[in-house]
């Protein structure tokens, strides 16, 4: 790791008042992908502007019709969470299957977010339900927030400190995760409001996490597993790597998809 | 160099260390406790878990200046007046060990799984809850029995838990 200077405030405000006056500074929220990365040398910043002591980025709250998370707030809260498993226990089951227990203690929504890692569980949620990713400077539709790999909207400087989660009729994520890394070989999260099902494929898009849109339609028309027969799901644009070929993840997507529709119904 | 404060298995500890000093290396290097190891240095394998504040976190990945004030339990904190604590007791009773390098992290891990889990743990919650600790002997079967009982007896006493 390279050195560099370190920054602890303890508000989101005195972080971006901060990141606009110390050069080549990066957020650090829990660290999990960015410490790693620095170790590698992959990532060098000359400042890191620790995020971890800014209580207002934290906390779990029901706001009308929505859940908002705060950045800051670890997996394993989310996990834990009575007002989610109550409301949307498809997001807190989806935290408790990020990583393991260490890691969970530690890693947070808002970095996974803006760290987009084409693997991650957390973009998948915020897709299928529809959240809006808010930061210090606007609020963000999911559909406009995740670009490609690793590459999200944000602009430089710019903070995530809450994403808002409309909260579903329905909605389960069922993973097919990588044994050793345990990221999503293909991760899918499928959720049900009003008449629209809205379906986010993680692990298998070339360009990170995306919207089936066929899918989509074929369960907008019939929420349930049978309303996905005859369809299947094209490899084109689908990773190949030393863990699974495109047409093995294509295969995936559809298995998962039909999981996570049944487990959605079974709530 | 910038200056940190934490404490240390009860022990108010401090020191001046560049910012980019790890957590275990904190430990080791500075404070020369060197119960707390590196195997992978990428958090996966899990022999540098410690309690920070209750909940268990790879030192490997966390930054000793993030932990301004923080109480952190290493293995060496574990045992009492003495005497081993009821996990470690519970390794060496069950022969949860061979080469022994993950052991600090393992036992770290399974008094963390206990304080959340409580004591009447199954095998498949425990090889679950073991997914971030990696023994490269693969001597998993006696690490689990190890747990299971250590669980079993920290329920009986569960002052042992309380001793963080």
């Amino acid at each position: 790791m390279y050195a560099f200077t370190y920054h602890r405030p303890d508000t989101a405000r005195k972080a971006t008042n901060l990141i606009a006056k110390v050069e080549d500074a990066k957020f650090l929220a829990g660290g999990m992908t960015l410490l790693p990365t620095m170790k590698q040398r992959l990532a060098a910043p000359t400042a890191l502007i620790d995020l971890s002591t800014a209580e207002d980025m934290r906390g779990i709250e029901l706001k009308g019709r929505n859940i908002v998370i705060g950045a800051m707030t670890r997996h394993v809260d989310v996990a834990n969470s009575q007002v989610l498993k109550e409301k949307i226990p498809a997001l807190a089951n989806l935290a408790s299957m990020i990583g393991d227990p260490a890691v969970r203690h530690r890693g947070t929504i808002g970095g996974s977010v803006a760290n987009n890692d084409p693997a991650a569980d957390y973009p998948s949620a915020c897709l299928a339900l529809n959240a809006t990713i808010i930061t210090n400077k606007r609020k963000i539709p999911a559909d406009e927030f995740f670009v490609g790999l690793f590459e999200t909207a944000l602009e430089e400087g710019e903070l995530i400190v809450k994403i808002s989660f409309p909260i579903p009729s329905k909605a389960a994520y069922e993973k097919f995760r990588n044994p050793a890394s345990r990221y999503a070989i293909v991760g899918v999260f499928v959720a049900k409001k009003g008449a629209e099902a809205r379906v986010a494929v993680t692990g298998a898009g070339s360009g990170g996490v995306f919207r089936p849109n066929r899918l989509e339609a074929a369960l907008t028309a019939k929420f349930h597993p049978k309303g996905l027969d005859g369809l299947s799901f094209p490899a084109e644009g689908l990773n190949t790597d030393i863990h699974a070929d495109a047409e093995y993840r294509a295969h995936l997507i559809m298995v998962m998809t039909r999981r996570a529709v049944a487990k959605a119904l079974a709530k | 160099m910038p200056k940190v404060s934490m404490n240390v298995n009860g022990k108010k500890v401090s020191g001046d260390i560049d910012s980019r000093t790890l957590l275990v290396q904190f430990l080791r290097e500075e404070l020369r406790l060197t119960g707390t190891h590196v195997g992978c240095d990428t958090s996966q394998c899990g022999c540098c878990v410690v309690h920070v504040n209750g909940s268990s976190l790879k030192s490997c990945t966390v930054l000793a200046m993030s932990l301004e004030g923080a109480n952190v339990v290493t293995i060496e904190g574990l045992a009492q007046d003495g005497k081993l604590h009821p996990m470690q007791e519970a390794f060496r009773e069950n022969h949860g060990l061979q080469c022994g390098f993950c052991t600090p992290g393992m036992i770290m891990a399974a008094v963390d799984m206990v304080n959340r889990k409580g004591p009447d743990m199954d095998e498949a919650t425990i090889r679950h809850e073991l997914e971030g600790n990696i023994c490269r002997c693969t001597g998993y079967h006696n690490i689990v029995k190890a747990i299971a009982d250590g669980a079993r007896k920290m329920g009986v006493a569960p002052q042992a838990a309380a001793a963080e």
